[in-house]
């Protein structure tokens, strides 16, 4: 195959946009899974603790907790990676306490999510902006 | 009935007059030749229980001069407060004549002259003196070190911190905690802290692995001191493992947690402590934060920004007491507390001028006991400033002893564009001063000092920058770390405080061609001090001193290099 300049501005302009889709996809991908767990409910800003750093020491595994009591399930998006669900926690009537806590791989600075549903069937959520950053220069 | 915050608030009040009654007469003090040790000192005990408070000391065990920030910007609901004002801007609001020696101590105009009339400040014999006059006044005072102690200097370097520690014993500190101590490395710090006569303190320092608390450092020491239960809890340089190089302490993990601050201040009052002190590597603005989310804690003594604040900042009940950097000061709080409550208190940063207090013998003995394997190293002269260069390093964006260091690697390193990190260590050089090896350590020192060369694209040193400058700049004081911005070197940039991430960065230029970056194309960059592990490259004092030697006299150009919008 021979390539044309023509050829290579195509191909250019291919690859520019494709950098550009998973954003899309990846926004729609959180609201879809909010929407499917919600069902669209309105959510409580009150009612769930998501414990997270400010700053991730290492995106590649940033611990997290959630504490919902009362919680049935608490879902836990990171709404900047390319698949936002990370985990469902689900508890049974007879669990102790409603809270997990797991570590996340993040791709980016980016919002965390944690929304419980609770046993009276409403919604709660709460949410928590991680940085992920290339670092250095400490005073 | 007065309450609890109506005394503090008078206690503010008591504590601004007197600061004034010493403040502002420094000024005339020093116009009748009159600034003794015995004023510098003068206080009035108060109250029942004393806290010294001595912070990021950087290992200078002599006196220095420490020139003061020109540029301090806060942004965000910080915009304008203190410790975010500098200049003539903090003369006024404290009340301090200009040419006077709390300008000289407090405040960058006037520099070289005022250093070459008042001297150098501290050294730690002269700090000996201090706390020892505050001891013969309340013998179970508290003297509380807020880390970055054992990093800094030549001696601190060569002997892994064992100088600092050996000086510091001496003091008889009663707590510590901890930041660029970890640069050590974890097997060194842990050596050093089973060694230590007193408590290590981080409520916020943890096993990495287990996310757990680390055994070897307790959150929190009780202390029985004028009849009064005192808890200290420590807390830690939150971002370690991201501003400095993780690799070399992977067993722990930091951050903020003020979470747990909250469980360690309700549990140490839950066992009954009458008086609750927070010994903070956090950062000004972020201890300011803290103290408004977490409830009980009495007073903060806040360290890690180098801030030196002539009274204290109220966050609700919470008092915040910044003390300085390098040496320079000692503060002195009293308290009183009553019923298990904080009353009132007294307070006052003492300015550690060197040739007015005299320095303690057996201290200073000490000192030149760690010193002395290693004289000729250290006092060996490499060059001379021009006389009409000052070296100095603080400020956001730079300072004319990065600008050398820049200068060096441009030229040692043939590069195009260097780097250097924003750190608020490193005394100054007055003009016509000889540079010595250990004054290229003071603003250099570090375990990780590879000067490396490298490739970035246009497109990756934006991002660079725009990170650093979100460390600096973001709105919430949670996600700042503390540092200024890095210092560029054959590199312009627009920069704009008060946008978002991403956006903050314009305009970058390549300074010898007067060309714009482009985004795709390679550029050869020279920097050290690189978190990174592995990095290769000789260690930046040896290409500083290289470029000294070779200039003999340092002369440097005014650096225009960076615009600023919205401070």
């Amino acid at each position: 195959m021979e390539f044309t300049r023509r050829s290579a501005i195509v191909m250019g302009a291919g690859a520019f946009a494709a950098l550009f889709l998973p954003k899309l996809a990846v926004a729609a991908a959180g609201d879809d899974a909010i929407a499917a767990f919600t069902g669209g409910a309105e959510m409580a800003d009150t009612g769930v603790t998501l414990t997270a750093p400010e700053i991730a020491e290492n995106g590649n595994t940033v611990p997290i907790e959630v504490d919902a009591p009362g919680a049935t399930e608490i879902l836990v998006l990171a709404l900047g990676n390319p698949t936002p669900p990370v985990a469902t926690f689900k508890f049974g009537p007879l669990a102790a306490t409603q809270h997990a806590s797991t570590r996340i791989r993040l791709a980016g600075t980016q919002d965390v999510i944690a929304i419980a549903k609770l046993a009276d069937g409403s919604f709660a959520k709460a949410t928590s902006t991680i940085k992920v950053t290339i670092g250095g220069c400490g005073g | 009935m007065i309450s609890r915050r109506d005394f503090l608030q008078a206690s503010m009040a008591a504590t601004a007059l007197y600061g004034a009654s010493s403040f502002g007469n420094w000024g005339k003090l020093a116009a009748q030749q009159a600034l003794t040790q015995d004023k510098l000192l003068e206080f009035d005990t108060f109250g029942n229980v004393s806290l010294i408070h001595v912070t990021d000391i950087h290992a200078q065990l002599k006196p220095i001069y420490f020139r003061e920030p020109s540029v301090n910007i806060g942004v965000g609901e910080n915009r304008g407060q203190v410790p975010h004002v500098t200049g003539a801007d903090f003369r006024k609001l404290y009340g301090i004549a200009d040419g006077s020696p709390s300008a000289y101590a407090l405040t960058y105009n006037d520099f070289t002259a005022l250093a070459q009339g008042y001297g150098k400040m501290g050294g730690l014999d002269c700090v000996a003196t201090v706390v020892n006059q505050i001891r013969a006044d309340r013998p179970d005072a508290l003297l509380l070190d807020g880390g970055d102690t054992w990093h800094g200097s030549y001696t601190c370097y060569h002997t892994q911190g064992q100088d600092m520690v050996n000086v510091m014993n001496a003091l008889k500190p009663d707590a510590m905690t901890f930041h660029w101590e970890f640069t050590l490395g974890s097997d060194r710090v842990a050596e050093l802290v089973e060694g230590l006569p007193f408590a290590a303190l981080g409520q916020n320092i943890f096993d990495a692995e287990w996310d757990e608390p680390a055994e070897l450092f307790p959150p929190y020491k009780f202390y029985e001191t004028g009849g009064v239960k005192v808890a200290v809890i420590g807390q830690a340089f939150p971002y370690m493992p991201i501003a400095n190089p993780g690799w070399m302490f992977p067993e722990y993990s930091f951050g903020i947690r003020d979470e747990r601050m909250q469980e360690m201040v309700d549990e140490v009052r839950a066992k009954g402590a009458e008086l609750v002190v927070c010994l903070s590597h956090n950062g000004f603005d972020v201890d300011k934060q803290m103290a408004g989310v977490v409830t009980g804690i009495d007073v903060i003594l806040s360290g890690h920004t180098h801030d030196a604040l002539p009274e204290p900042v109220l966050v609700g009940e919470t008092i915040i007491v910044a003390s300085g950097s390098n040496g320079k000061f000692v503060s002195r709080v009293d308290l009183d507390v009553q019923n298990g409550r904080m009353m009132g208190f007294r307070h006052k940063l003492i300015p550690i001028f060197s040739d007015v207090i005299a320095p303690d013998p057996a201290m200073t003995a000490l000192i030149d006991e760690q010193r002395a394997p290693y004289l000729d190293q250290l006092t060996e002269v490499i060059g001379t400033t021009a006389e009409d260069t000052l070296l100095y390093r603080r400020g956001n964006f730079n300072g004319t002893w990065d600008d050398l260091i820049c200068d060096a690697l441009l030229s040692e390193r043939e590069a195009d564009i260097a780097l250097s990190p924003g750190v608020r260590w490193g005394p100054s050089i007055l003009p016509g001063q000889d540079i010595t090896r250990e004054d290229i350590f003071n603003v250099t020192s570090m375990t990780y000092p590879e000067a490396y060369r490298t490739e970035m694209t246009g497109e990756f040193l934006h991002i660079v920058l725009e990170d650093v400058a979100d460390n600096l700049f973001n709105p919430n004081p949670y996600y700042q770390q503390g540092g200024d911005m890095v210092r560029t070197g054959g590199l312009g940039y627009r920069i704009d405080v008060t946008q978002p991430q991403g956006s903050r960065i314009t305009e970058l230029t390549l300074l010898k061609t007067g060309e714009r970056i482009d985004p795709a194309k390679s550029y050869q960059v020279a920097g050290w001090a690189s978190v990174n592990e592995g990095t290769e490259g000789p260690p930046i004092w040896d290409v500083v001193e290289n470029h000294i030697r070779k200039q003999g006299t340092v002369s440097l150009d005014p650096n225009t290099s960076v615009s600023v919008k919205g401070a």
